[in-house]
């Protein structure tokens, strides 16, 4: 995989886990790898097993959430970090290993070339390879909904989308603001696609192959993926009728 | 048979009821999370009050058709006890996280003002976090 340019600005990779201390030193260490300039902020959102400590041994800094906020604000508290911090780039990344960093370059080299703002890794825009077959698909139930989501955004945001529940994202600093100011809850990136467009934000998907999971299990439960599909279906409705897209946080 | 006017209000009231939840959420001072059940007990409403065969159907199936409205006050109560008991479990998670909370901040005080560290470093990560059984993934 090409190398990040030497002028590569500061950055930082964000990576949300609860429980992942089977995968998360391992993602660590191939970040870390991959390149020994991307610092990397494991957010550990109250998990009950040794994910904080696997992730600092593998050389993470890890903040340790009180208790669980949910992915949206594990998220956010990064985004937060890297803004005190002056981080320039930030990426995104699963603590379970299912987003392969050697895909990173896909994701950074358009945030460097200021051809978009924020940059998604998407496992449905065309395939890179025809008829590949190493890239993780999800069950069908979950390929339907991420479909409807992706339908009802690219019409709000008038721009084709194929993945909004991509958590694998490369963001430049305005991109880092603006989730540091403002990020939805819960489940945060069906609604966070469409605030970024909103704020006039340049969005750009790009495909990439994901992984398996290895170890654990989804945090995307049946009873979770009702509540997900209503919760994230009304915040787009309301959305709509919201002028003002981010009011300040109370 | 239920009377007209009886359909009419409380169908007004069910509306009023979607369109006040739904001005909420979008002016942020209610979260998704917790209208949901408020939209459920709005539309559970105006679906019998609209639809005034079936409050009928209903009322006989349960004994009521005498009065039909008495299946749109049981319905409501059901509801709002739905919602009054998950608001129950709301702030008692609440109340543990503002313990949790207190608790974390009033020894990083003491650690700040002594220099000494309050608790051992758990592999460079810090104080450990207080596992919460209510703190389930997806509530925030
Ligand atoms: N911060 C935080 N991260 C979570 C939580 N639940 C899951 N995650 C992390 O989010 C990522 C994706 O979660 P996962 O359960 O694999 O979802 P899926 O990949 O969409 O099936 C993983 O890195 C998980 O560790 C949570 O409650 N809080
Ligand atoms: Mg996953």
């Amino acid at each position: 995989m090409s190398e990040p340019p030497l002028s590569a600005p500061r950055r930082i990779a964000i990576v949300p886990a609860r429980n992942e201390e089977g995968a998360i030193g391992l993602v660590v260490a191939e970040i870390r790898a991959f390149d020994p300039g991307l610092d990397v902020l494991v957010i550990d959102d109250g998990s009950v097993d040794r994910t904080a400590a696997r992730a600092a041994e593998a050389g993470a800094t890890v903040v340790r959430l009180p208790f669980n906020l949910g992915i949206g604000g594990a998220v956010q508290t990064g985004f937060m970090y890297a803004l005190a911090h002056g981080y320039e780039l930030a990426v995104r990344l699963d603590g379970d290993g299912q987003h392969d960093p050697s895909e990173l370059p896909k994701l950074i080299e358009p945030v460097l070339r200021g051809d978009a703002d924020i940059v998604v890794g998407s496992r449905f825009a065309a395939p890179p390879f025809d008829g590949d077959t190493d890239s993780y698909r999800p069950p069908l139930a979950r390929r339907a909904g991420i479909r409807f989501f992706a339908g009802i955004v690219s019409l709000l945001v008038r721009q084709r989308v194929t993945d909004t529940t991509s958590g694998f994202q490369a963001l430049n600093g305005k991109g880092i603001r603006l989730f540091a100011d403002d990020y939805p809850h819960d489940y945060p990136e069906v609604e966070a696609t469409v605030m970024v467009v909103k704020h006039r934000l340049r969005l750009l998907e790009v495909p990439v192959l994901m992984r398996e999971r290895e170890h654990g299990s989804s945090s995307i439960t049946a009873l979770r993926s009702a509540y997900y599909v209503l919760k994230v279906t009304l915040a787009l409705l309301v959305g709509v009728f919201r002028r003002k897209a981010v009011p300040a946080r109370d | 048979m239920t009377p007209l006017r009886v359909s009419i209000a409380a169908s007004i009231a069910s509306i009023l009821l979607i369109l006040i939840v739904f001005e909420l959420i979008r002016s942020r001072r209610l979260r998704e999370r917790y209208a949901l059940l408020w939209l459920a007990t709005g539309v559970a409403l105006l679906v019998l009050s609209a639809w005034r065969g079936g409050l009928n159907t209903i009322a006989g199936w349960v004994g009521v058709s005498t009065y039909p409205p008495a299946v749109l006050f049981a319905v409501a109560t059901v509801f709002i006890l739905a919602v009054l008991l998950h608001y129950s479990t709301v702030i008692s998670r609440l109340s543990d996280q503002s313990t949790i909370l207190a608790q974390r901040v009033a020894l990083l005080e003491q650690q700040a003002l002594s220099g000494s560290p309050v608790a051992p470093r758990d592999g460079g990560a810090g104080l450990r976090p207080v596992p919460t059984e209510s703190a389930t993934q997806s509530e925030s």
